[in-house]
């Protein structure tokens, strides 16, 4: 038994019957890392020595007939944009923060320690989580675990990597505008946005503040169920998050929901969709009859083009105020040489940040300026208000939405990168998501001919993470993607 | 433009701290006197990743000034983001109130010459502080920060241009401060920085053929931190409009210059351009988001309101037409709400509202100078200084001997009554004794004597005196005097 292969609740039960400890645990996800990070990049950092104590700390508390939590002795990658006060660095992925060292954990690091976990590293992103391959980050661009000349997606293709690849059984990720869901379908993982207010964003380094929101990678539904319940929870240092108990995840997974009414936008299968994607997203909603959900043909006419205006309006007005702090004043990095302040802000920024996060705060600050706020900022939350709508009315016909997570499969390494129009439009099914503030989860559907991953995406209503992952469970046990290796895995095996 | 003299036009807006434990924001405690950046926690640092969380007793003490004021408090109230770039605001942006704030519409009524005049409230809303910059404080070309301001609750009052001179301003100035620590909402202590001013000034220059009032180019005066201060920039600014206005009356108009930002250079008391209206900044405001908008639950506004104090102004008039009290007494006594509590105690125990005016005013006043310390540092309470004015009344003890037990009382917290009975200080009323003393001041004073029975009334006060001197100043000074008329014009 490799217990790199082992999903999280597989290593539970191990551990709970004595044949796997938590160090055996994490010395196979170092030695994973080892064996493929070279390749892939997922990570930015990790801390082998500490993982190891925490490990034996775990086993130590096992021994002693403790029960060390829900995730006792599983190793977890953190995406780079939570603060962990371990030592190991809180980057962003970006050259600005280069060496900062958060003097606290996020509230969801918190609660991966109370719960037994074994943080393992810290995962790339692109920078600031303004992208959707990961190529931004200021440091190196990760890779797709299933072909290495492609992209993972973004933002949070560092932790979809790593579990893609098996360095780790799950990770933790942000989802801005489909950064956890859409390099979950991209690397054929599960990825889950949480509700907005479902998880506290306490110490997750602000890209867009009404749209951020922490959520699970996993290579299956119960394994995201299970981070999820780690997670999710009311946290009085987050004033957004909701105060309602999570429910408990697990104890209904295996429920199919019945009747099952499916409603399919028509908007999510328009212009710009590849044919394979298309193909597969529909063989998995023919999965779906076929276990007697009623698929209803619905518009949400405000969901696709307008919300990508709308997004990058929001997201970049709030970005252009979150990264204001950004400055060489009080902590990252300083430009050296600089005449006055003004100087030292200037060219702080200017070296301290890449093109994509310039753009963005410059779309943004220009956004909100006088005489340009009613015209883009607050228009766009009309439109946000009538997205949400969209989606009310929907939810009153139908339990879940379903279409395809990204438009196309993993695109090759530098494809989008010099036109970020084209980049922008890898979102277009994930973005309303966040304007809504709904949840939404990536599964595994199948693979294109070249043998990329395809992602469906199945949206709920407010607080229905419960139904959404029972939803999603229903198909995965009638298909066995997740038991697919990635060549990068077999080649290093 | 007719030949009408242009008039001052000044509205003011004031911020001050609120008297808060802890920081709006984040859990760290307010603190004048503690060691640079000791108050400090990754929120109010502004570090990745942290998020505010609103301190509700600085809302609630927010919405107490706002209701004293007369303020409505909206349905909804939000927070927003003011982006400025400076070292001393760590987020590079402040959180503030732009345009739902927590409360709207009040007044606030001052004294001036030939009444009370109204003071409109625009707006009054919460924001947080910043740090504190200190420039080349280690001689070379380098800034220190010291940031356990940043974050502290400050309340903006922002008034209508209302007041028309600087004596205005600064009662409006001292009316505000005063009611703030009424209220308990805040300390206002000026050497720290506990409230600072921002005047904005312009003059009406007649009216334009439509019949609108025609101005100078309003001047907003940045950061003044002292009555004195602000009072002065404002007569300076005055001054230096009528200037300019009468150099170029033509072109020295708010429709050709707008508004204008201006420092205040506090030892050669002159203002100076800080920004023309060109330069002014876009803080490109926006909703809080990672705030949720605050729904005042009416309930609670209601028992706020209720649980408000009578507020000073009120209390003041009250005093004139309650107690008969004169104008300059009754300011006195209600300036400060621990004052006017032990007044009014006393003054209704002792049925005797001006004598209690009287002592609190000068035997009192003088304790709490001599010592240094507020009502609360008195040992005296109301109900014994109570006792001591009724010994007096009642003719016990005459008032000089009164002043002696009061010091006594300080002393050995002993009662008045326990005093004057330990150490005989009961004056003499008894009738004989007095005439006996009475017929020697007569016959040892025949000129007085002689003067008073000649007409001369001022003479009787020698007689007097020299009656109280001779009975150890325990005599009864009016039996002295009922006696001492019988005799001479008997």
């Amino acid at each position: 038994m490799n217990a790199s292969d082992l999903t999280a609740i597989q290593m539970q039960e191990a551990m709970g019957k004595g044949e796997l400890s938590a160090r055996e645990a994490t010395e196979a996800s170092l030695a994973a890392i080892d064996r493929t990070d070279a390749k892939v990049r997922a990570f930015l950092s990790t801390d082998a020595a500490a993982a190891r104590r925490r490990a034996q700390e775990i086993d130590r508390r096992l021994k002693a007939g403790e029960t060390p939590g829900l995730l006792a002795g599983v190793p977890v990658a953190v995406k780079d944009n939570m603060c962990t006060a371990d030592g190991q660095p809180t980057t962003c992925a970006s050259r600005i923060l280069e060496g900062w060292k958060a003097p606290y954990n996020a509230h969801v690091v918190e609660r991966l320690l109370a719960e037994g976990a074994v943080i393992i590293g810290k995962t790339n992103l692109d920078e600031f989580a303004m992208g959707s391959s990961t190529e931004n980050s200021g440091f190196e661009a990760t890779r797709n675990p299933w072909d290495l000349n492609c992209v993972p997606g973004g933002s949070s293709g560092g932790s979809a990597a790593a579990v893609a690849a098996r360095m780790v059984p799950v990770a933790l990720g942000s989802d801005t505008g489909g950064s956890i869901r859409q390099p979950a379908a991209l690397c054929g993982v599960v990825g889950m946005k949480p509700t907005y207010g479902r998880v506290s964003r306490y110490g997750l380094v602000a890209f867009a503040s009404s749209l951020d929101q922490i959520g699970p990678f996993g290579r299956t539904v119960a394994d995201a169920a299970l981070v999820l319940q780690a997670i999710a929870g009311h946290d009085p240092r987050d004033s957004t998050s909701v105060s309602e108990p999570a429910p408990d995840y697990l104890a209904t997974i295996e429920e199919p929901v019945e009747p099952l009414r499916i409603g399919v936008p028509k908007e999510f299968f328009g212009e710009g969709l590849d044919t394979e994607v298309e193909r597969v997203v529909r063989e998995a909603l023919g999965v779906y009859e076929r276990l007697g959900a009623k698929l209803v043909e619905l518009s949400l006419p405000h969901a696709t083009d307008y919300a990508i205006a709308t997004y990058y309006i929001v997201a970049t007005s709030e970005a252009s105020s979150n990264l204001a702090r950004y400055d060489g004043v009080h902590y990252g990095y300083r430009s050296s040489g600089h005449a006055d302040m003004i100087d030292m802000y200037m060219r702080t920024r200017a070296e301290g940040f890449g093109d994509e996060v310039k753009r963005r705060i410059m779309l943004g600050t220009y956004a909100l300026s006088a005489g340009y706020y009613d015209a883009y900022y607050k228009k766009a939350l009309k439109v946000r208000r009538l997205i949400r709508e969209d989606y009310e009315t929907a939810f009153k016909q139908v339990d879940v939405l379903m279409g395809p997570t990204s438009p196309t499969p993993a695109f090759r390494l530098g494809e989008r990168t010099a036109d970020p129009l084209a980049m922008y439009l890898s979102d277009v099914y994930t973005v309303s998501c966040n304007l809504a503030a709904i949840a939404g989860i990536s599964v595994p559907a199948g693979f294109t001919k070249a043998g990329l991953p395809v992602g469906l995406q199945i949206l709920g209503n407010v607080f229905t993470e419960e139904k959404l992952l029972r939803v999603a469970r229903m198909y995965e046990r009638e298909t066995d993607w997740a038991a697919r290796r990635p060549p990068v895995c077999e080649a290093t095996a | 433009m007719s030949g009408t003299e242009p008039t001052p036009t000044i509205g003011l807006e004031v911020h001050m701290h609120l008297a808060t434990r802890t920081k709006l924001f984040c859990g760290c405690e307010v603190a004048y006197d503690a060691p640079p950046n000791s108050r400090v926690c990754p929120v109010c640092l502004g570090m990745p990743g942290v998020l505010p969380v609103m301190n509700e007793k600085a809302v609630e003490l927010a919405v107490r000034m706002a209701l004293a004021l007369g303020c409505t408090i909206p349905d909804l109230a939000k927070w927003d983001r003011k982006h400025y770039y400076y070292p001393d605001l760590p987020k590079n942006y402040q959180i503030s109130q732009y345009d739902q704030p927590l409360g709207v519409g009040g007044f606030l009524e001052i004294s001036v010459e030939g009444g009370v005049k109204r003071i409109g409230i625009i707006r009054v809303h919460l924001e947080e502080d910043a740090g504190k910059l200190m420039h080349d404080e280690g001689g070379g070309n380098s800034s220190v920060i010291d940031l356990n301001r940043t974050g502290t609750p400050l309340l903006e009052i922002v008034s209508e241009p209302d007041m028309n001179s600087p004596d205005e301003v600064r009662a409006y100035s001292t009316a505000l401060r005063q009611l703030a620590i009424y209220l308990g909402v805040g300390h206002c202590n000026m050497q720290l920085g506990q409230m600072r001013f921002e005047p904005n000034i312009s003059l009406r220059i007649g009216t334009d053929p439509d019949g609108k009032p025609r101005y100078t180019p309003i001047a907003e005066i940045k950061n003044l931190n002292s009555f004195r201060s602000v009072e002065r920039a404002v007569a300076f600014e005055i001054a230096r409009h009528r200037e300019e206005y009468e150099a170029d009356p033509k072109g020295y108009t708010l429709e050709r210059l707008g508004k204008q930002t201006r420092g205040w250079i506090d030892d050669q008391e002159v203002t100076f351009l800080q920004r023309s209206k060109e330069e002014a900044h876009d803080y490109r405001y926006f909703p809080e988001p990672d705030l949720v908008p605050f729904v005042p639950d009416r309930r609670w506004v209601d028992e706020i309101r209720a649980s408000l104090p009578e507020l000073p102004e009120v209390r003041r008039r009250r005093f004139i037409d309650e107690y008969g009290l004169p104008e300059y007494d009754a300011g006195v006594l209600t300036a400060d709400r621990e004052v006017a509590d032990f007044y009014e105690t006393a003054a209704r125990l002792c049925k005797d509202p001006k004598a209690a005016s009287n002592w609190v005013m000068q035997d009192v006043s003088r304790v709490l100078n001599e010592r240094k310390v507020g009502m609360a540092g008195l040992p005296i309470t109301p109900e014994a200084l109570a006792e001591l004015i009724r010994l007096v009344r009642a003719g016990t003890i005459n008032r000089n001997t009164g002043t002696e037990v009061f010091d006594k009382m300080l002393e050995t917290g002993r009662s008045a009554l326990e005093i004057v009975e330990a150490e005989g200080l009961a004056q003499t009323s008894d009738a004989g004794e007095l005439e006996t003393i009475v017929d020697k001041v007569i016959a040892d004073n025949p000129g007085p004597a002689a003067d008073y029975r000649g007409g001369k009334e001022k003479a009787l006060g020698r007689l007097i005196g020299e009656a109280m001197k001779a009975s150890g100043g325990k005599a009864n000074p009016k039996i002295v005097r009922d006696i001492l008329v019988r005799k001479l014009r008997g």
